[in-house]
């Protein structure tokens, strides 16, 4: 039983118009190596045989590849939007002193809980908060929480993950054993736990999502590493009397790290999702924060008379899971391993 | 087939032993029981303290407390007593909750599988036209908005605009599940919705799927018999598998819509620091994730004969 | 490469516009100038007549031309082998008949299908369902991913009979269970209630078999249908075949890239290349007259198994080209040791040879014939024909004597080899 992921396989792009070409051309061949009519020594053969040979050799092939996948990802376009909006929130979360009019704090009291207009863009809340200012501020807590609850996460995944997968028995059979207890509390859930202990904060929360997402890091990986293991070149480059050290950090890491790059960029929108979760309900960052969480949950109240105070930072949250959403998309088409 | 029971069993046992000892510890040996037990803040008279720690028992050592915790549960169902409820039994406070909630997991589950499975299909049968690109759309945007976002849209539109169902509560009877469902629902079956999709696709380009339509089978019969049968192996895992994020769900949406269901009553406990609710709640999470997932296991192995049960 | 004379920059001369090429304008070595390949004259006994079919598939990269003017017909009860590499049309040209190929991306600029006296091309689909399963049936590759993985081989094959007849569920399993039988399966009740992945690669394929012959189809077509067994499997399967082909006079279309196998059971044997005719003839004319350079490259391949004279016989360089950019002229001028200047820019007709109804599409046909009457590969091709025809009798040996396994080893034992070792000895 594997954790949930947002990884859902798409395989749109493999579609039969797109694909027809090479279908069309190896036709059965495909499926049936070292039938070609000259024999042994036929083109097939020979084609397939240098890409084995190259990648048991090493990454020779390594910069073609990276611009293989480059290409691919710059030709979706919903990537390449989510790229730019991944990079407007990391923009705006490093300039927001610069960008935002007021001060997060700055409380305007012959304006409170107004609507948008000019001066104030998203309006303001009760004591006259500018919530333009604040939804920008919002973005440093969604990113560092977001980035660094993954980063840890990834971390502690890839680390226990490789042990798992490459060292395998009494091994394997711990680490596999600790995830399904990992796995039995919900993020949420668990989440919230430590943060009881450990008390309320921004570290808190970024370790609290990191406890409970590195479980599905290191499965994955570990799934991974052991079909990446069997593979025809790692087996070559066995034969060829590589090192294991060498075969680890040159052909296992490399190959078993693209379901983990792809899980990590969706993550980072699960984890913005659950620190504004955690906030909205009263446990994540303290109240007087300008976070997204804490501004919705601010909001609800006067959702009747004031819409904008939780709508605003709501679309806020949404836009940020969606551009990683949307880049974890293309990274997974880029690197779709049926292609590579 | 009865040793994999037998054996997925033992699994089990040992994640629940494994979660209860990591929470047990997190509450009861990393946190402050005491100041939890006695509410911080206030001073109170050293004989007070003394005598609550007897009574709950927090005068012992940790692994005894933990023993206790595991010989109440497995002997007499007793989950302990809340601090803050006057001397209620935390299993006489929650079953009522669990029940809440669970009506309301189950309404999503069902959502999702509908709503979630029909858009796919849907989707994937009419592939790149006008009601895929919506499906897509839709979908995709889902995604990324959270259950409370979706649950303030919800309420708004429904309850205080068109007054078609109540903002909030339990009052209403089957009305009052319906918005707090459909919010728990969403980003599940809007991953549903992709995972079908992307899998029919998938099946549709499948070798079998052409011997059924040389066969002379109908297209309708060749799509609902033979690529859904072969797609929902996936989706039935997926949503065993994202039993755990609807429990998770299942807070926020009982906060946004009030309910009283247990994830209410966990954020409750938890502001009320009531440790003997938290763990009772945690617990019957645990039980309910554990059973959940031999369930799938086992349909899992019902629905592609390929799958031994060993 | 556009193969369409008005489209076509590289052929030279103008369209001959000879779609139907008769005795008196075609000598064995005439040299046509037509890019088109001339339409199959009507076989009136014909089960099925493809004529002149072109399939191809707009993709973003251009057009692939999978299947490009082709024609050929099977009588009742006959076995036409379709034999070509990987991309060379083929499996589309089946999959055409069956209705299969989807449209788009395909298109079918020119060509009929015509099974008994009716178009399948241009036949509705509710039609086309009606035919499917019952008058044409087909079975695959592989066995394994043909089968649906979750439902009983009994209730599949079942399932072909209920679609077509109005029988209940029990007779229609009962049915099954006689046709499991039929086919050679042990214990074909129990057999019935088992999945795909349960059976052998053998018996799923005895079990596709089953299928497509539960309604007597009056044509099966059989897509590689060894190409994924075991050799020894491989010849049970075509006995099998052949068996069940006597009893019910069923025509089959053979299709495989392995001539040995198109030897040993074929009557009549079309060879294709990049989407076109390269030859089309009995298969006693392929075997001991080809008249197609690629045909003759194909012989030659089968004869390496003949150790000795390997050296002297040059299997064909290169591969297949890509079916969006195929070569100017002859498709198979690159690979060709025949090649001239006129292979490299006039597309060759296909042409009757010696008054015959054998067909060939090589600007060196003659060149050709005299080659394949030369020495080394008469010899070779001989005793090569001569191992495939002997059945029955077990190929393991040879397989595990003749490394590496090209894939056109014929059927063929250990003893004929001998016999054949002696021949070119004497």
């Amino acid at each position: 039983m594997s954790k949930p992921t947002v990884v859902a396989p798409d395989p749109d792009h493999e579609d039969f118009v797109s694909n027809l070409d090479t279908e069309l051309v190896l036709d059965d061949g495909v499926e049936e190596p070292g039938q070609s009519l000259t024999g042994p020594d036929s083109a097939d053969l020979e084609t397939s045989g240098a890409t084995a040979a190259a990648a048991a050799f090493g990454t020779a092939n390594a910069q073609g590849q990276w611009r293989d996948i480059r290409r691919r990802f710059v030709r979706n376009k919903l990537a390449v939007i989510g790229l730019i909006m991944v990079l407007i929130v990391i923009f705006v979360a490093l300039f927001a002193s610069l960008i935002a009019p007021y001060g997060p704090r700055h409380q305007d009291l012959f304006n409170t809980e107004s609507p948008p207009s000019a001066k104030h863009w998203f309006g303001t809340d009760e004591v006259g908060r500018d919530q333009f200012s604040r939804v920008l501020y919002g973005a440093r807590i969604a990113l560092i929480v977001g980035l660094s609850s993954i980063f840890l996460a990834s971390t502690i995944g890839v680390l226990l993950g490789s042990i798992a997968g490459y060292f395998g028995r009494f091994w394997d059979a711990l680490i596999m054993r600790i995830c399904d207890i990992f796995f039995a509390f919900p993020l949420l859930v668990g989440a919230i736990v430590i943060i009881t202990v450990v008390g309320q904060g921004v570290t808190p929360v970024i370790i609290a999502l990191a406890v409970f997402g590195w479980a599905t890091v290191a499965r994955l990986l570990r799934g991974s590493i052991l079909s990446v293991r069997e593979s025809e070149y790692v087996e070559a480059a066995r034969s060829l009397g590589a090192s294991r050290w060498r075969i680890v950090t040159r052909h296992i890491l490399p190959n078993s790290f693209a379901p983990v790059l792809i899980y990590a960029t969706f993550s980072v929108g699960t984890a913005v999702i659950a620190e504004a979760a955690l906030s909205y309900l009263g446990v994540g960052v303290k109240p007087d924060v300008p976070e997204w969480g804490n501004m919705i949950a601010a909001g609800q109240g006067k959702f009747d008379s004031s819409p904008w105070l939780s709508l605003l930072p709501g679309a806020a949250v949404v836009f940020t899971v969606l551009a990683f959403v949307f880049v974890g998309d293309g990274l997974r088409d880029a690197l779709d391993p049926k292609l590579k | 087939m009865l040793k994999f029971v037998v054996r997925r069993m033992l699994q089990m046992v040992l994640v629940f032993f494994g979660a209860t000892i990591i929470l047990f510890s997190a509450l009861f040996l990393f946190g402050n029981p005491v100041n939890n037990l006695t509410g911080s803040g206030h001073s109170r008279p050293q004989s007070v303290v003394h005598e609550l720690q007897k009574k709950y028992g927090l005068d012992k050592p940790v692994y005894v407390q933990y023993y206790k915790y595991v010989e109440g549960l497995i002997v007499r169902q007793d989950l302990g007593t809340s601090y803050r409820q006057a001397n209620r039994q935390v299993s006489k406070i929650l079953p009522e909750k669990l029940a809440n909630t669970a009506k309301l997991a189950l309404f999503a589950i069902i959502i999702e599988i509908i709503i979630g499975v029909a858009a796919g299909v849907i989707s994937a049968v009419f592939r790149y036209s006008f009601i895929d690109i919506i499906v897509t759309i839709l979908t995709t945007v889902t995604i990324g908005v959270p259950v409370f976002v979706i649950g303030l849209l919800l309420q708004e539109v429904f309850a205080l605009q068109l007054h078609w169902l109540p903002y909030f509560g339990l009052n209403d009877g089957f009305k009052s599940y319906i918005l707090p469902a459909i919010a728990l629902a969403s980003i599940d079956a809007a991953l549903v919705a992709r995972l079908t999709r992307g899998t029919m696709l998938e099946v549709m380009r499948a070798d079998y799927v052409r011997t059924a339509t040389a066969k002379g089978l109908s297209r309708r019969v060749v799509i609902f018999k033979h690529v859904l049968r072969n797609s929902i192996i996936p989706v039935v895992t997926y949503l065993g598998i994202s039993f755990g994020s609807l429990l998770g769900g299942a807070l926020i949406t009982e906060n946004v819509f009030q309910l009283d269901g247990i994830g209410n009553a966990l954020v409750t406990a938890i502001r009320a620091n009531d440790n003997p609710i938290i763990m009772g709640v945690v617990t019957y999470g645990v039980l309910v994730f554990v059973v959940v997932n031999l369930l799938v296991d086992l349909l899992y192995a019902v629905l592609d004969p390929r799958v031994r049960l060993e | 490469m556009s193969a369409h004379p008005a489209h076509d920059p590289w052929a030279k001369q103008p369209a001959a516009g000879n779609d139907l090429v008769g005795p008196d304008l075609a000598g064995p070595n005439l040299v046509k100038t037509s890019a088109d390949q001339p339409a199959f004259t009507t076989d009136p006994e014909a089960l099925l007549s493809v004529e002149d079919l072109r399939v191809h598939f707009h993709t973003d990269n251009g057009i692939v031309r999978a299947v490009d003017g082709v024609s050929w017909s099977v009588r009742p009860g006959e076995t036409l082998g379709i034999v070509g590499e990987s991309g060379s049309g083929k499996s589309v040209s089946a999959m055409a008949i069956m209705g299969l190929v989807p449209a788009p991306p395909a298109r079918f600029p020119s060509g009929r299908i015509m099974f008994r006296g009716e178009d399948l091309l241009t036949a509705s689909n509710a039609r086309l369902r009606t035919l499917r399963g019952k008058e044409v049936s087909m079975i695959f590759q592989d066995p394994l991913t043909a089968l649906n993985p979750v439902f009983k081989i009994g209730s599949q094959i079942a399932e072909v009979i209920r679609v077509h007849e109005s029988v209940s569920r029990s007779k229609a399993k009962e049915r099954a269970v006689e046709l499991l039988a039929e086919v050679g399966i042990p214990n074909p009740r129990g057999r019935a209630r088992e999945y795909p992945h349960q059976f052998s690669g053998g018996m799923r394929q005895r079990a596709m078999i089953a299928m497509a012959l539960a309604l007597d189809p009056a044509l099966l077509l059989a897509d590689e249908p060894t190409t994924a067994l075991d050799v020894t499997v491989q010849a049970q399967i075509m006995d099998l075949l052949e068996e069940l082909q006597e009893q019910r006079g069923t025509a089959i279309v053979l299709i495989t890239h392995d001539l040995g196998l198109v030897a040993s059971h074929a009557d009549r044997v079309m060879v294709m290349y990049a989407g076109r005719v390269a030859e089309y003839a009995t298969t006693d004319e392929i075997y001991y007259q080809p008249r197609h350079a690629y045909t003759l490259g194909l012989l030659s391949s089968l004869a390496r198994l003949d150790q000795r004279r390997a050296d002297r016989l040059e299997p064909i360089p290169g591969s297949p080209p890509s079916l969006i950019r195929v070569p100017p002229g002859c498709p198979f001028h690159p690979r060709c040791a025949f090649a001239t200047q006129v292979c490299r820019t006039v597309i060759p007709a296909l042409v009757e040879q010696d008054l015959t109804g054998h067909l060939a599409s090589c600007h060196h046909s003659d060149l050709v014939a005299a080659k394949a009457e030369g020495p080394e590969v008469a010899e070779a091709v001989k005793a090569a024909a001569e191992r495939s025809t002997a059945e029955g009798l077990p190929m393991a040996a040879l397989a595990a004597a003749a490394p590496p396994p090209t894939p056109l080893e014929p059927a063929a034992d250990p003893v004929p080899h001998a016999a054949a070792d002696e021949e070119s000895t004497s």
